[in-house]
């Protein structure tokens, strides 16, 4: 039930970053400096905690939706799907962290 | 043995659910199953497109650093990333949009709500996936307006 209400939570974030992103890279088409411009938001210390929390959604939903074929198609999925979960979980943890340590020392660090 | 008639079956032995029962007529054909099977397909191509692009994008050399105007025409000057970030535009706006519907319809009760909220989902979600694909196929790496080619491009030398 709760990993339910947390694909349906990630995955209306993660659509609407999707509309923003799309309208932000679509200024490559107006001009380099303003698509310079846009991008240059994404850089800022505030805006790197924004796209670690939307990688944590994007990898919960990643590994959660792969759990939901794996109960739908596989003839045990919906026996292990509590263990399933767990291993979703430890994935995403990994996966998170990963990115996390990587992304905002490279963010958040002076280059 | 006994057989069980299924829940809201016409009779036993069909798997059909009953006209009495359904609630659209049956006039939908098998849209909703076929929406089903592209959710499970989809996702699992877009986990490995997504996952390719953090990676690439924000992982490998100076991450977030390295993107700006150039680093966009370095990409798309391959056909490679071209399709790549085409098919992961369509496959993720489709299958987000599907997503979204289902959300649209469990929760919006009244059916002028529902028929509104889809209306301006379905805009959003043609406006995105042309506009999207367009940037990706006009892409100008040297864009010239009025004959002056705009301070940031890339030009091929005179």
């Amino acid at each position: 039930m709760w990993s339910w209400v947390g694909h349906r939570i990630t995955g209306v974030v993660i659509f609407f970053f999707l509309l923003v992103h799309v309208l932000d890279t679509s200024l490559v088409r107006v001009s380099p400096e303003a698509y310079t411009a846009v991008i240059g938001a994404y850089k800022n210390p505030l805006m790197a905690l924004g796209e670690t929390g939307l990688v944590a959604a994007i990898v919960f939903h990643a590994f959660n939706g792969l759990r939901v074929i794996a109960v739908d198609f596989w003839k045990k999925g919906a026996k292990y799907q509590r263990q399933m979960l767990w291993i979703v979980l430890a994935l995403w943890l990994v996966t998170f962290a990963a990115f996390a340590i990587r992304h905002l020392s490279l963010a958040l660090g002076g280059h | 043995m006994t057989t069980i008639q299924s829940p809201r079956s016409g009779n036993i032995g069909s798997g059909k659910i009953a006209p009495k029962y359904t609630r659209t007529g049956g006039s939908k054909g098998n849209f909703e199953m076929l929406a089903w099977l592209f959710m499970r397909l989809s996702g699992i191509v877009l986990v490995v497109l997504i996952f390719g692009h953090l990676f690439v994008n924000l992982l490998v050399g100076e991450g977030i650093h390295a993107i700006d105007f150039g680093f966009v025409a370095g990409k798309w000057a391959d056909p490679f990333w071209q399709i790549w970030d085409l098919a992961m535009l369509w496959l993720a706006m489709l299958h987000g949009t599907n997503g979204v519907r289902t959300i649209i319809n469990d929760y919006a009760e009244k059916d002028s709500t529902r028929f509104w909220l889809k209306v301006v989902l379905y805009a959003a979600t043609t406006v995105i996936i042309i506009l999207g694909t367009l940037v990706i196929f006009t892409f100008n790496p040297c864009p010239v307006v009025d004959g002056v080619q705009l301070p940031g491009g890339f030009c091929p030398a005179p």
